[in-house]
């Protein structure tokens, strides 16, 4: 349907060559001139806008402006771009800016958004949600009230509850309490049938039919169309005023801004809402003392973390490289695949297949190569540092080996052949002529190799899980813990879920990251000016 | 609200790709027809009927497929059954419901009750006279503040399984035990996994062996978040039992859920505290398997918890009538239970059912062991519980830490963060 919306703009589109590059000439005459192509263009995007027109329809349909509205600029500029004349790249540029905005953007800006929220635990929803759970969850039924085989009948649109009370047929609705009713009445009335009623489920569970004029005697409801049962409400919700009464207390519960009914005396109805907190939880984070304590050690570890494993694995890489590289080394192939091999092992596998080995009692480490002696690797604050930067070493020298092997490979030989004849030793070859070319691109990699280790969740959490936990801390954080799976136990582990706070220390590991990776960079901008 | 999103939708509905979203928006919303509304009531009938989308995990999903068949046959509601990874549900039905895109039912563990009551995703199902149709310490597991909340299917506890050819009667105490143990002449006197973080829901009915339950229980039986009992006196003999064990080798941090069920199976101990699940693999290993009440250690009972397994229904479903007809009438009832129990091997809740179950000595055992049990706590200041609870005992266990002086802090970060 949606192509002949697309073809009359395209159609007149006649062969183009102005001011474009003789590779874009060819490129755009050859497009312009293919018949094929036109239709393949024409259907693909046809296939886009069929696709953004339902998603924007479905949008619409359920009040998501905010998408409607980025599905509908996303889908004119695609047309936009591709049906004009010209704009080369910008053909290239789109969908990468398209899904760089979507995966990279949104996701910051979604997690940016969360830091300033108190989202989490008993805060995951709206108010609107929030008055609904409260008064779903706050129908008690009456003590030893007994279940009432109940009929519901619809007049002409509205629905009413037949019961039998001693022996009297009565009947009622929402807003008319229980009442006898005759046959010749009854008469006026449709049975609903079991398919009526799941064709009007949500009018007939909220059918609330007073036992009388009483409010205080509760009201009957009906959760299956066949059974009522007498239900008081032990809270009221006042829509104007906003506030949520205690029917057997008489508590007031108001909105003062907490994201939760809360009484006078600050007991808060659960569940409550999500709301702006402005900046709380970064404040929190620096302020709360068993954070604060928790967060400065494991800042210290992370920056620890990172810094040893790029050095460890980088050292032991170079030094691999070096060797293997040395032409009068024998076997060099077979050790280069040998050396690769843990690369090939996925991290998170890695830890747990280590996290068995260093087993206390049971592990091959300690039965096999220290003859059973109760070494306490993982359980122990340093050595299980130790295991883990050991554990990362394994995993991490392969990728460093194989980028210095690229790195050594790509120097000439001449130059080391050259410093040679001026009566450099191999020592100081390699330090004044191989190191610093080598630097040059591999530093870079350095840098995001930081990046990665400083949020290197797998072999933290698949060895240790964090542990051994930090002595008085009072929060689940242990020794081996960094920022990363820190905020994953802030959010996803333990009682109070608290997405907030873990968006906000996101936040401020975004921003510790960045700042290094810029002062690196520009750092290594000076090695390039050596060459 | 309803009413604005359909006729905005039938305004626009003058294109086929229009005509399409509208299916597809109402097939997913599946809301109710609004009788006035003269192009709602132009769908065919069956689509009226809804379908409801139900959440299981993969073990559970073939029964289900039967029984949903079965309910759509009867009632014309299509039942989707959507299979998710067991330990993420809790998760995603926290995250999911408050968007409107959860399902209308999950299958969960009555220990997220409190959880999700708090953060308001369940509602209410009134089972009415049917509750006398389940065990009572079911009925308990699904209750939360005066309210049940959702169909219990199965109960699971802790058992002590116990190899016949290696010791030939059940220990009356863990002393016993471990006497027993020690002269079948295996590598362990008994197994129980600990693990490096500890394992409080394996210890604990040694734990309630020394009059150390975890809450104090109001008058109706639920547990009372303001009445910790963990810190008590018997807690104190515990801790400095846990620290005893952990010297003498009975207890290793070192043991973990894996280790406990290998070396078990390989006959190197003659008992092994567990649950159900390992019990295929002892079989399977050709042990000669007996499954006996946990001993006491303290003196008094031993209770392991009782977890429960059980159907919630979403506090924001459209269908709420269609739930309670699939759960009341056919998960609840015996016929279903029973083919549950016969995929997931846990004795159903359903008193006929578990009845019928006992015709098989394991569930038989279990399910007298988990008759003196006593539920899982389903308050969420339980999380603030699990949270430091393994920590110290492993910390005992290994003898990092000084029992008494260890249990009362972690008796105290309890306290702390409950109050938070």
């Amino acid at each position: 349907m949606s192509l002949t919306h697309q073809k009359p703009p395209h159609s007149s589109e006649p062969e183009q060559a102005d001011a474009l590059s003789p590779a874009a000439k060819r490129l755009s005459t050859a497009a312009s001139t293919s018949t094929g192509l036109i239709l393949a263009k024409i259907a693909m995007i046809g296939i886009v806008d069929a696709t953004a027109i339902f998603a924007l329809f479905t949008a619409i349909g359920r009040e998501a402006w905010a998408i409607a509205a980025v599905v509908a600029v996303i889908t004119a500029a695609i047309n936009v771009v591709y049906f004009k004349r010209g704009w080369l790249p910008a053909k290239y540029l789109l969908p990468g800016t398209i899904f760089l905005l979507i995966f990279q953007v949104f996701v910051i800006g979604y997690t940016g958004y969360i830091a300033f929220t108190n989202y989490g635990s008993g805060h995951n929803s709206d108010k609107d949600d929030a008055v609904m759970a409260l008064l779903q969850s706050n129908q008690s039924r009456v003590p030893d009230s007994p279940g009432l085989p109940v009929t519901v009948l619809d007049d002409g649109g509205e629905l009413s509850l037949l019961v039998e009370r001693d022996g009297v047929q009565m009947a009622g609705t929402t807003e008319q309490p229980l009442e006898p009713i005759t046959a010749d009445e009854l008469a006026g009335y449709t049975q609903l049938s079991f398919a009526d009623l799941l064709g009007r489920q949500q009018e007939v569970t909220s059918l609330a039919v007073p036992m009388s004029d009483d409010p205080a005697q509760g009201s009957l409801r009906t959760s299956d169309g066949r059974t009522a049962y007498q239900y008081t409400s032990n809270l009221v919700y006042d829509e104007a005023a906003g506030t949520m009464t205690d029917s057997t207390t008489s508590v007031v519960y108001s909105d003062t801004g907490v994201g939760a009914f809360t009484a006078p005396d600050g007991t808060q109805l659960m569940p409550g809402w999500s709301i702006n907190v402005g900046f709380d939880n970064f404040a929190k984070a620096f302020t709360d003392s068993s954070i604060r304590t928790a967060l400065g050690s494991v800042t210290a570890w992370t920056f620890a973390f990172a810094l040893l494993s790029v050095a460890t694995t980088f050292f032991l890489g170079l030094f691999l490289a070096l060797v293997f590289n040395d032409l009068r080394m024998k076997g060099r192939k077979i050790y280069r695949v040998i050396s690769i091999l843990p690369y090939a092992f996925p991290a998170f596998l890695g830890g747990l297949v280590w996290a068995g080995m260093l087993n206390k009692d049971f592990g091959f480490v300690n039965q096999v190569l220290f003859g059973g002696a109760p070494i306490p690797w993982l359980t122990d604050p340093w050595l299980a540092k130790f295991s883990v930067l050991w554990v990362n070493l394994w995993l991490g020298f392969p990728y460093m080996f194989l980028v210095c092997t690229g790195a050594l490979q790509s120097i000439p030989d001449e130059l080391a052949e050259a410093a040679k004849i001026d009566g450099a030793k191999p020592f100081q070859v390699f330090r004044l002529i191989k190191l610093p070319l080598l630097l040059v691109s591999v530093a870079p990699l350095l840098i995001s190799s930081f990046a990665f280790n400083f949020n290197n969740f797998n072999v933290i959490y698949m060895l240790t899980e964090g542990g051994p936990r930090l002595e008085g801390a009072g929060l689940n954080v242990g020794s081996t813990d960094i920022l990363i799976s820190m905020v994953y136990k802030v959010a996803f582990v333990g009682s109070q879920r608290d997405y907030g706070l873990a968006s906000a220390f996101s936040i401020i590991i975004f921003v510790l990251v960045s700042v290094i990776a810029v002062i690196s960079f520009k750092q290594t901008k000076a090695l390039e000016e050596l060459n | 609200m309803m009413v604005n999103k359909r006729s905005l939708l039938l305004g626009g509905a003058v294109t086929a790709i229009a005509a399409l979203s509208l299916t597809a928006c109402g097939g997913s919303n599946s809301s109710t027809p609004q009788p006035s509304e003269t192009a709602a009531q132009s769908s065919p009938a069956a689509a009226e009927a809804g379908s409801l989308t139900v959440w299981v995990d993969a073990n559970r999903e073939p029964v289900l497929k039967d029984a949903a068949a079965d309910f759509q046959a009867k009632s014309g509601v299509k039942v989707d059954l959507v299979i998710k990874d067991f330990s993420k549900i809790q998760e995603d039905f926290l995250k999911q419901v408050p968007t409107g895109k959860g399902p209308d039912i999950t299958i969960g563990a009555h220990d997220w009750l409190g959880n999700l009551v708090n953060n308001g995703v369940v509602q209410p199902v009134e089972l009415g006279d049917k509750s006398a149709d389940f065990q009572d310490v079911a009925m308990d597991a699904m209750s939360y503040e005066g309210n049940t909340y959702g169909v219990p299917y199965a109960t699971e506890n802790l058992a002590l399984l116990r190899n016949k050819d290696l010791a030939d009667k059940a220990p009356a105490t863990f002393d016993e035990m471990i006497a027993e143990g020690e002269k079948a002449g295996t590598e362990f006197p008994f197994l129980v996994q600990v693990s490096e973080l500890g394992d409080p829901f394996h210890a604990y009915p040694f734990q309630t062996s020394f009059d150390a339950p975890v809450f104090g229980t109001d008058e109706n039986g639920a547990y009372d978040a303001s009445d910790l009992q963990i810190g008590n006196e018997g807690g104190l003999e515990f801790a400095q039992w846990l620290a005893d064990q952990g010297e003498a080798g009975t207890l290793k941090t070192s043991v973990d859920a894996d280790i406990a069920k290998e070396k078990f199976i390989s006959g190197d101990s003659p008992f092994l505290l567990t649950g159900p699940w390992n019990v295929e693999a002892a079989e399977d290993a050709k042990i000669d398997l007996a499954i006996d009440p946990i001993p006491s250690a303290g003196g008094d009972e031993a209770q392991p918890f009782v977890a429960v397994q059980g159907f919630f229904v979403s506090s924001k479903t459209e269908n709420l009538l269609a739930a309670t007809e699939f759960l009341t009438n056919y998960i609840g009832t015996a016929e279903v239970q029973t083919k549950l129990y016969e995929v997931g091997n846990r004795p159903p809740a359903n008193k006929e059912a578990f009845e019928a179950a006992k015709s098989d000595e394991t569930i038989a055992a279990f399910g007298a062991v988990g008759e003196d049990g006593v539920p899982m706590p389903n308050i969420p200041e339980m999380a603030a519980v699990w949270e430091f609870w393994g920590v110290a005992e492993a910390e005992i266990i290994s003898g990092k830490a000084e029992p008494a002086k260890r249990w009362k802090q972690m008796t105290a970060d309890i306290e702390k963060s409950i109050s938070k």
